[in-house]
């Protein structure tokens, strides 16, 4: 952000902004929320467990094993965090490319998340590397491993974060009151879309493309050439249920910051996601259907795992599927909440069965991620609550961008 | 291993990096210079699991002594301690050895999997670990069929645990201290042509010894490290499910998709943006 500095001190309207500041980095809003009084001791204990694990080693708060290298930080955080920043590319492909202005009271909220998500849990990558300080290694050219598909992900993630920032970026603009700065970066939206969406839609496959080589390792009925393209469709409906569960929390949180006609374009607004989730939902289904007739696991079907592949695709696919036709059909808010929930829930199952669950089923003592690890997660999402909610509370995410910013064009 | 370079290729354009077209292409090999790498024959008839590959292996590279012998029933694993292990196998001939360790795999993996090239396939043979580049991220880890790179947990400096084919004593002019130690002649080194024309020809000279296989010559698209056995791959601890092509070509359809979704999406936006431009101006009671 070095570079709004300059234009900052002229263009806002003669303020300090060093003292504007210093004011804005003071708490807004209550200190002893529910939500606070639960997360700040976890976010105290998850850094001292992170000290611990940078100064111990990995074994020394996760359960994971020669076998089973990549558990819940991988599996969760990374995959399944990033599969729920879909949303962004998404609403931005909706917003800017198919120019479908409905949707845009939510772009700004959607693309903070998805940028605060890529920071974040691809930021939990760095918790599991073993050897951190080598991670400049596949950015700055002295060892590129271009054979590798995390070389490709571990890239895009880098300048997917960018093209987020640059679309969010006219929104701290407005904050800073740099005017100028706003007017040049808003310029640069339409291409950091395109660019961010065609690194969306490799990326996200690119997560699934990760363990086509772990063949071997993964339960046959979760294992398929086409997990890249199962990963890429379920980013759609598991961003877009983010999106949707995200929005009914914030609407209630952050209602002062909404305008009365954002509220009310918010529920046609969730109405219609839902008939998209439905309809990316009923092709990943299919497309799960094809793959199976094709792989022809029938008699995996009568196995304990063949059940929890029928409960992921039945009532975690399925049924939020149907519940997301029918609430759009009744517009019924509540029931598409519902169906958002059961569906993120669904799309955790998934990459966890892909990552952890189904990974190396048939060893004798099974990977279980230790509580430290979930303390260390649970960190990495309260954080990211923090930030957001820091930011919403002062920039124009929520609420109306100023006058001065809508005068311009 | 013209596979480095096409994908190079496609690296190119998705990062849109060019700086790195020196260094990557250098490292290609030659064409026309034949590779021959280097691998290691183990003959589980000949093995009588006296450990000594285990022993010396551990006094090379500076870990402790085997504490346990082979027993039948019990798979001894390698680990961040230990390069190599010998396990007993009761089969349909007696009693059969199996030794394990990096398999050494013409088209590693894990190489693949590495996106610093800390696994790295020497044009020797030898697939070695280079702790300057590694992060330890643990893909290789992952993607390796034979489950052979080893992880320290317990480390706040980890290193990736696994046989490196004695590569510095290769370098030097000696063979892997395990093939030069042995006191049953069970492993022998040399290149992998001589090394399969050898298995070829034991297997030929006396059947009845010999099941009618060599592990390696195709699993995984062909290993280093070859094995003769007098039972069949499944009775003496070996994967039988694996594949006999590389494991780097699994992903080699999604990699190669990449260049042509960075051309084509792109430009398809584009297009999609500016065809549907009116509709924004017809609603346009918004601002930006």
């Amino acid at each position: 952000m070095s570079n709004h500095a300059i234009p900052v001190a002229k263009d806002n309207d003669g303020k300090n902004i060093w003292k504007f500041l210093v004011s804005e980095f003071k708490p807004k809003g209550k200190i002893f929320t529910p939500f606070n009084i639960i997360s700040a001791p976890i976010i105290l204990l998850g850094i001292v467990l992170i000290v611990i694990r940078f100064w111990k080693g990995i074994g020394s708060v996760t359960n994971l094993t020669q076998e089973v290298p990549w558990g819940l930080w991988i599996g969760f955080d990374v995959v399944t965090g990033v599969a729920f920043a879909g949303g962004a590319y998404v609403i931005t492909f909706m917003v800017y490319i198919l120019n479908n202005r409905k949707y845009h009271s939510i772009v700004r909220v959607t693309v903070l998340n998805g940028f605060l998500a890529y920071v974040f849990y691809a930021g939990a990558l760095l918790l599991d590397l073993g050897r951190p300080w080598n991670v400049v290694n596949p950015i700055i050219g002295n060892s590129f491993g271009t054979n590798s598909v995390l070389f490709l992900v571990a890239w895009h993630f880098l300048l997917y974060m960018l093209a987020e920032l640059i679309e969010f970026s006219p929104a701290i603009a407005e904050w800073l009151g740099a005017k100028r700065a706003r007017k040049i970066l808003s310029g640069m939206t339409i291409a950091a879309v395109i660019f961010g969406i065609t690194l969306s839609t490799l990326h996200q496959s690119g997560l699934g493309a990760l363990f086509l080589m772990a063949r071997d390792k993964i339960h046959p009925l979760w294992y398929s050439e086409f997990i890249p393209v199962m990963f890429l469709v379920s980013s759609i409906f598991a961003g877009l249920s983010m999106v949707i569960f995200e929005g009914s929390i914030s609407s209630r949180v952050f209602s002062s910051q909404i305008s009365e006609k954002h509220h009310g374009e918010h529920n046609n607004i969730v109405i219609s996601l839902s008939r998209i989730c439905a309809g990316a939902m009923l092709a990943y289904f299919f497309l799960n259907v094809l793959v199976f007739i094709h792989d022809r696991h029938w008699d995996l079907l009568n196995t304990p795992m063949g059940y929890w592949y029928l409960l992921e695709m039945i009532g975690f696919v399925l049924v939020p599927m149907m519940l997301f036709f029918y609430s759009y059909r009744r517009k019924s808010l509540n029931l598409i909440k519902v169906a958002a929930i059961i569906t993120m829930l669904g799309v955790i199952l998934n990459r966890l069965n892909v990552t952890v669950i189904g990974f190396k089923w048939e060893e004798a003592v099974r990977y279980v991620p230790s509580w430290m690890e979930l303390v260390i997660t649970l960190t990495v999402i309260f954080t990211e609550i923090w930030i957001f909610r820091w930011v919403v509370r002062r920039m124009p995410v929520l609420r109306d961008s100023p006058l001065w910013a809508k005068d311009e064009k | 291993m013209g596979l480095d370079r096409r994908n190079f290729m496609k690296a190119l354009g998705l990062t849109g990096v060019t700086l790195a077209a020196g260094n990557s292409l250098k490292a290609a090999p030659v064409k026309g210079e034949e590779v021959e790498f280097f691998g290691v024959l183990y003959d589980s008839t000949r093995c009588v699991g006296c450990q000594t590959c285990e022993i010396t292996c551990a006094e090379t590279h500076g870990f402790p002594a085997p504490t346990d012998a082979p027993t039948a029933g019990v798979i001894r694993k390698t680990s961040e301690n230990c390069r190599t292990v010998v396990n007993l196998f009761n089969t349909s001939k007696g009693e059969v050895y199996t030794k394990n360790q990096c398999m050494h795999c013409n088209e590693p993996a894990c190489v693949a999997a590495c996106l610093t090239q800390a696994m790295y396939k020497t044009k020797e043979g030898p697939v070695i670990w280079r702790g300057n580049k590694c992060m330890g991220c643990r893909y290789c880890m992952v993607s390796c069929p034979f489950d052979v790179p080893k992880f320290e947990y317990f480390s706040s400096n980890p290193r990736i645990i696994k046989c490196d084919m004695c590569y510095d004593r290769i370098k030097e002019g000696k063979i892997p201290a395990c093939a030069e130690n042995c006191p049953a002649e069970a492993i022998t080194f040399g290149t992998r042509r001589d090394l399969i024309r050898e298995a070829r020809k034991r297997i030929h000279d006396q059947p009845d010894v010999y099941a009618d296989f060599i592990y390696g010559e195709d699993e995984v698209g062909g290993t280093g490290e070859l094995y003769v056995s007098p039972v069949p791959p499944i009775e003496s601890g070996f994967k039988t499910t694996l594949l006999n092509e590389s494991y780097p070509s699994l992903s080699k359809g999604f990699l190669y998709t990449v260049p042509s979704v960075f051309v084509l999406v792109p430009v398809f936006l584009l297009g999609i943006h500016e065809a549907t431009k009116n509709n924004h101006h017809n609603e346009g009671d918004d601002n930006e």
